[in-house]
């Protein structure tokens, strides 16, 4: 008897401990992805944003204007080009910096990964302010090509250099993320498997393909849907460094969403951002799905 | 292993010197241009290093004419009311969610777990439409609600929570001891680590958060760090790279601070839980 009113009591303490957290919840992911697709279906604009409730409903007339607009077909693509080269890239140099770290060097390994990390906690804003000075046309990236003889390219004023600058900048700052995760990875692994493979006379490359990176897969599966999820959502790059341009070359789907916003277009932003958070909603589920398969 | 392979070892420490270096790069160029004049900033072919340490004048600019103390203020205030509240509230909810078995719990998990997976660049403009109607617009409370209690600082509560032994908690609880009592009495001194772990990642979060204030500040009076950089960035007609290379140094100084001396606790933190 005492024992159920105890427990009662505890529920009500345990409600009120996870209250706080709740309440942020509640206010700042649920409602806002309900408010996100339930405006979808309204005409919205900036005059109204006073009065919530009295905007028309259009049904799908805004997702449709959305999902055919020419510029966020382009900022979709744009976002892919980010994912294609952006996340084998970062992950690639990731692993690869691990794999270093893990091959039983004595000495600076605790320095180097710190070096390696560092663009991971560099604020956004100042590391943006340091590329846009690093890469004009005079600056200090092209002063070090010219003394090797090169001619730099017009790093941010160029479409295709742009986005392989803004590809550049997030490469830089995502990398640690990666090696810090693989070289967790890579210490679950026991040591004896590699030395039972040299017994058996494998080759390191061997070992590498056959061990290594089949023993790594729920960590290259985390990686691989966490650094999708933040290029997909890639907003802080190429807003700092190019403002989208030149010619919305570096344009990404959040930018879109953002500049729908900034000009008034609420209904379209909303659209976009539902769509953004359906992708994303479903890279989680397979993430999720992901996990499962390999426990 | 290294020492019966001298050529491997040689070529695994140049890699990883010359990749190290290419990686700081950047923290030299702004070092070295953060103490140029426009003039030197403009020469070309510039010279790597300035012509003097001792040359202050755009850090000066930037507190006595750009209003970077206020910004700095307005940072300081927005990371430690953050810091204060996730430790505060994200242990309440990690000791409720692993020591005091109630229903729903699960449920709430999968809370943590959603919010953690959603970035908050994609709910960004309803999040803003709530505060606008919230009348919060151009806030300091704007700014801080929405990380107040951060999914991945219970998420990391949580996990350390569950290292704590149950046969303490249910000692106290035999004894009498209500739940807040036995929180602050024996379950918060023991989770020092996770409490400091907490503490640095919001403290990272807050001070580099950077969209979120750029919408709701609307003056310079609420600008932050970042927010007065980024407008200082895109404002000027002709940009001024030593003042702005200035600027980053002061958003960057503290956080670089804090790595080299408790560099652990950041890596502890994006290894349990996959998140930055």
């Amino acid at each position: 008897m005492v024992q159920t009113r105890y427990t009662r009591w505890q529920t009500v303490t345990a409600w009120l401990f996870v209250a706080p957290f709740l309440a942020v919840f509640v206010v700042f992911t649920a409602v806002p992805a309900v408010i996100a697709l339930a405006y979808s279906f309204t005409d919205i604009g900036i005059a109204d944003i006073r009065h919530p409730f009295d905007v028309a409903f259009t049904g799908f007339a805004t997702f449709a204007r959305v999902l055919t607009n020419a510029g966020f077909l382009k900022s979709l693509g744009t976002t892919g080009i980010f994912i294609v080269i952006g996340v084998p890239l970062t992950m690639a140099i990731g692993l690869a910096l691990a794999l270093a770290l893990n091959s039983g060097i004595k000495h600076l390994r605790a320095t180097y990964r710190a070096a390696f990390y560092l663009p991971v906690i560099t604020n956004i804003v100042a590391a943006a302010v340091i590329w846009q000075y690093a890469f004009t046309l005079s600056g200090p990236v092209n002063t070090l090509l010219a003394g090797a003889g090169i001619v730099g390219p017009n790093w941010l004023g160029d479409p295709n250099m742009a986005i392989t600058t803004v590809i550049l900048l997030t490469t830089w700052r995502n990398v640690g993320t990666c090696m810090v995760l693989f070289l967790a990875g890579l210490q679950t692994i026991p040591p004896d498997v590699y030395e039972a493979a040299a017994i058996d006379g494998a080759s390191s490359r061997r070992s590498f393909w056959s061990i290594t990176l089949p023993l790594l897969r729920p960590a290259t599966a985390l990686v691989t849907v966490l650094m999708t999820v933040s290029y997909m959502n890639i907003f802080d790059e190429p807003f700092l460094l190019t403002k989208g341009g030149p010619l919305g070359s570096t344009r990404s789907v959040a930018l879109w969403v953002f500049e729908q916003f900034g000009q008034g277009n609420i209904a379209s932003a909303m659209a976009g951002s539902y769509v953004m958070l359906a992708i994303v909603v479903v890279l989680g589920l397979l993430q999720l799905r992901m996990l499962r398969t390999t426990q | 292993m290294s020492n019966g392979k001298p050529v491997r070892t040689l070529v695994l420490y140049t890699v990883l010197t010359v990749t190290a270096l290419i990686v700081l790069l950047p923290f030299a160029w702004v070092l070295f241009g953060a103490f140029k004049s426009q003039a030197e900033i403009m020469a070309a072919p510039g010279a790597w290093l300035p012509q003097s340490f001792g040359n202050f004048s755009n850090f000066v600019e930037l507190f006595e004419r750009r209003q970077f103390g206020t910004y700095m203020t307005n940072s300081v205030i927005v990371s430690a009311l953050a810091v204060a509240s996730n430790v505060l509230f994200s242990s309440l909810a990690g000791y409720a969610l692993a020591k005091i078995p109630f229903q729903g719990s699960r449920w709430v998990f999968g809370c943590i777990l959603a919010a953690m997976m959603i970035p908050y660049i994609a709910l960004f403009v309803p999040s803003f439409f709530i505060i606008v109607q919230a009348g919060l617009v151009n806030t300091i409370a704007g700014i801080v609600l929405p990380i107040a209690v951060m999914p991945i600082a219970v998420f990391i509560m949580r996990q350390f929570a569950q290292s704590v032994p149950d046969e303490l908690l249910e000692a106290a609880r035999l004894d009498g001891a209500g739940e807040l009592r036995i929180f602050f009495g024996i379950f918060l001194p023991l989770v020092g680590p996770a409490i400091a772990t907490v503490a640095i990642i919001t403290f990272l979060n807050s001070w580099n958060y950077f969209l979120w204030p750029l919408m709701v500040a609307q003056d310079q009076g609420t600008y932050t760090l970042p927010v007065g950089l980024a407008v200082a960035s895109q404002g000027a007609r002709s940009i001024d790279y030593g003042l702005l290379l200035a600027g980053a140094i002061v958003v960057l100084l503290p956080v670089l601070i804090l790595f080299l001396f408790l560099q652990r606790y950041f890596v502890r933190g994006v290894a349990m839980t996959g998140l930055k």
